[in-house]
Formats: C-alpha cells, sequence, structure tokens
C-alpha cells in the first residue's frame, strides 16, 4: 500500500440535526488523482473542508500529510493548493492586484506559471475580478492554486459552470499539473467524462455515505450488466441475488446490473432458467448511475456495507 | 507516420483499451511499422487530455501483449513481428471476434454470402493501405 497523503477516520459532520458526512474513512495514495463523486448534497463539499482543516468536525478525525487538519503548521498548509467551491475572488482587485496580494502568502510562488495559466484561459491582467466571466475568473483561481506549485491540489468542482472550451483548458492544466511527481490531485466532479479522463482512483458518497473507495479500473470491472432472455415473461430476480443494484425488464429480456459478481451469483441467474444469458458491455456513466440511482430494495445506503461494497484500496 | 487515436469518454470500452485497440490496428495496417517509436507517455497524455497513468497502462499492456517494446531510457517502440500467444489462445481470441461478426451481420439481414463478401472486400482494402500485405498469412 502506497503512502497516503490524505487519511481520515470516522470523519462525520452534522448541521443541527442534519447528517452531511457519517464515518468517512478515506485514504487518498500519494501521487494519485482522486476523483471524489457523488449527487448533490451528497458530502463532498463538506468532507475536503474538514480534511483542509476549515471546518471542525462533529467526531472523527483527519490528516493532511501526517498532520491532523484541525492543526496543520503553515508549512504544510503552504504544501498545499485549494479551490474553493464558486471559485470566489476579490471582486474590487484587478487580476494583477489579485496576484500581488495572493504571492506574499507564500515561500514560493512561481510568477511564470501564474501568468501562463492567465493566457491558457484567455485572461486580460488588467480586468477586474468582478468583470472576468464564469470561464476567466476558474482561470484566475486555477493560476493562484497552481502558483505557490503545492504537493497537493485541492480542486472543489472546478468544472462547475465552465463552457466546453474553459473545462478543457481545465483539463489540460490538470493533466499539466500531474506532471509533477508525487503531486497528489484530489477533485470532486459530477462529469463522469472528467472523472473518466482524469481520476485513477475514485471515492463515491452517497447520502453522508461513503459507498466506495477504489480504483476506477475496479470500479469499472465490479460493476457487470447481465442479459438473461427468457422465452415467456421473465420471473422476477430472486432475493438470493447478492450484489444487484438494477433489474429492467424489456419485453421477454431482464437486464441485470450486479456489483462483485461470484460464480455463486451467476449459477443462481443460470437457475432462473434463461434461454441465455450474456454479459453486455457497460459504460462508466452507465455503471455509476445504476450503482447509485437506488431503484432497487437492497441499495439503500444502510445495507451498503453488507452487500454491494466495493473493495478499498489500490489494485 | 503521425500516430492518430482519438478516445471518447462515455464508451463501454474503458480509456486504456481505446488506446491498445488503436495502436493495434494502426500496426495491423501498417499504419505504424516494426521500429517506430511512439509519443511519451507523458506527450500523449497531453495530445489526448488523458491521465498520464491510464496511458501508461495503456503502453504496459502492449508491452506484455508484445506489441511494443521498451527500451530503458530511450522509449517505447512498435516491436518486431513475432507470435506471443499460443495458437490455441490466437484461435480462441479470433473465435470471439467472429462470432460477434457473423451473429452481428446476420441479425442485420446480411446473407453469409454477402458477409463473406464484405470480409473479402475489408481484407483486400487493408492490403491496399499498407501496401505490402501486412495482414498475416
Amino acid at each position: 500500500m502506497s503512502e497516503c497523503v490524505i487519511r481520515t477516520e470516522h470523519l462525520t459532520r452534522y448541521f443541527g440535526t442534519k447528517r452531511i458526512v457519517f464515518d468517512l474513512n478515506l485514504s487518498v495514495p500519494r501521487g494519485s488523482v482522486f476523483g471524489l463523486l457523488g449527487r448533490n448534497g451528497s458530502g463532498k463539499t463538506t468532507s475536503l473542508r474538514m480534511i483542509l482543516g476549515l471546518l471542525a468536525p462533529s467526531w472523527g478525525r483527519s490528516w493532511v500529510f501526517g498532520e491532523e487538519s484541525g492543526r496543520l503548521s503553515p508549512e504544510t498548509r503552504a504544501r498545499i493548493g485549494y479551490l474553493a467551491e464558486g471559485h470566489p475572488v476579490y471582486g474590487w482587485m484587478r487580476v494583477a492586484d489579485a496576484h500581488a496580494y495572493q504571492s506574499q502568502f507564500y515561500p514560493q510562488w512561481n510568477s511564470d506559471l501564474f501568468y501562463s495559466v492567465l493566457k491558457f484561459f484567455r485572461v486580460d491582467p488588467k480586468t477586474r475580478a468582478r468583470n472576468l466571466s464564469r470561464g476567466e475568473r476558474t482561470g484566475l483561481c486555477l493560476a493562484m492554486t497552481l502558483a505557490p506549485e503545492p504537493d497537493l491540489l485541492i480542486l472543489d468542482d472546478p468544472a462547475i459552470g465552465l463552457d466546453p472550451v474553459a473545462r478543457r483548458s481545465l483539463l489540460e492544466s490538470m493533466v499539466h499539473a500531474s506532471r509533477k511527481a508525487d503531486r497528489t490531485i484530489v477533485f470532486s466532479s459530477h462529469l463522469l467524462a472528467d472523472i473518466e479522463r482524469m481520476a485513477d482512483h475514485i471515492a463515491v458518497l452517497d447520502y453522508s455515505v461513503l459507498r466506495a473507495q477504489c480504483s476506477l479500473d475496479t470500479f469499472r470491472s465490479c460493476v457487470q450488466c447481465f442479459v438473461l432472455s427468457f422465452s415467456s415473461p421473465p420471473p422476477p430476480p430472486p432475493p438470493a441475488v447478492r450484489g444487484l443494484i438494477q433489474c429492467v425488464v424489456r419485453g421477454r429480456e431482464l437486464r441485470l446490473t450486479l456489483v462483485n459478481v461470484t460464480q455463486e451469483t451467476l449459477s443462481v441467474l443460470r437457475r432462473m432458467g434463461p434461454a441465455e444469458m450474456r454479459e453486455v458491455p457497460i459504460s462508466l456513466e452507465d455503471a455509476f448511475v445504476s450503482y447509485l440511482g437506488g431503484s432497487m430494495e437492497n441499495v439503500r445506503p444502510e445495507e451498503s456495507s453488507k452487500g454491494v461494497e466495493m473493495p478499498g484500496g489500490v489494485p | 507516420m503521425a500516430l492518430d487515436i482519438i478516445v471518447s469518454t462515455g464508451s463501454t470500452v474503458p480509456m486504456y483499451r481505446q488506446i491498445c485497440d488503436q495502436v493495434c490496428r494502426a500496426i495491423a495496417t501498417g499504419q505504424l511499422s516494426a521500429g517506430e517509436q511512439l509519443p511519451s507517455v507523458r506527450a500523449l497524455a497531453e495530445e489526448l487530455v488523458l491521465n498520464p497513468n491510464t496511458v501508461g497502462r495503456a503502453y504496459a499492456e502492449l508491452i506484455r501483449e508484445g506489441a511494443l517494446e521498451g527500451q530503458q531510457g530511450k522509449g517505447v517502440f512498435v516491436a518486431e513481428r513475432r507470435t506471443i500467444y499460443t495458437k490455441a489462445e490466437r484461435l480462441r481470441r479470433l473465435d470471439g471476434r467472429l462470432e460477434a461478426f457473423v451473429s452481428d451481420g446476420l441479425h442485420l439481414g446480411f446473407t453469409p454470402e454477402e458477409l463473406r463478401e464484405a470480409l473479402d472486400r475489408k481484407l483486400q482494402r487493408l492490403e491496399a493501405a499498407s501496401g505490402k500485405g501486412a495482414v498475416r498469412e
């Protein structure tokens, strides 16, 4: 197991009586590009804020570079680049002023890198920050996040609201940022295409609960889809089918999406007596939607720890 | 020769597999010839806007399959042609593809004769494209 840059243990946060993050155990390996996935309100931003020490957990603990999140030393903080959700900027500052201001806080600051990111997003340094377009503002925030050359990049939904061109620029910047050996990038996103391009590891949050944590390849290979054809209307799948996450009836065909399929699962399916049974390939997006869609009884988060948990760790 | 690889997200084929398939096809059609150098992992990752690990994984897989060769410190090259699978394994792999081809073809309403002709035309076109009979007999 490789060294972990971020580690959390039972990290939990309530806002009032509302549970936002529950019992989160996360390990982010050094050098990985780690995609945090989950629907709106699943606790991604809150988790990141606790990891960064910006928000105290209700209970549980977390560490970044081995230091506890609530007590990060200035030296360790300087190694972390954080792109906050929504890309906040000081509206009254000109871009060049923002650069001058921000750079004061860091022992090392790469101005060339800052201006090359700006150029990439076609940001004019003379513009006032509040007059920047959405994409330009992302460019400014990203430039400010990258210029201190952090060892850990935390990007909270960086692609939000970007047009396709700006989004591509963002991804290109991320690929470029991943050049630095040992740099770890954690990013949250709803865009499966971006996850597919960028992430090698993922964590899936659902209703405040961590549902999966594994490599992207593992996730893909664990979610499989089988089509069973019957000569008469198909029977409902027996409850004995473990890891069933979605079941669609199409005429005389039963389309089952399953997690962690074993030989035993396959023989249960065969015992249903289909005329034909075949595996069909499934896209990452379909796998993800089936995984979180929750159309079947047994995918409720309460039971997730039993039947449908993904193997953790690296392959 | 320039290597044109196009990857698409949302496919049922994982990213690294898409790269593997296209490199194999480029070799099979003679677009890439033995000894030719491939772009570095980093360069291809930047070109395709992909996690470099994905490209690295594709190259590793192709090296394992014997399509490419890694030369310490120099880069990755197209391997000299050699048989890496046993005959039985090659037949097994071919059979899988044939199965799909035949069943899809018949499903689409083509006659066996038309399928044979389509296959012939395809092979002829590949041979013409590579100009030197890249298709192994």
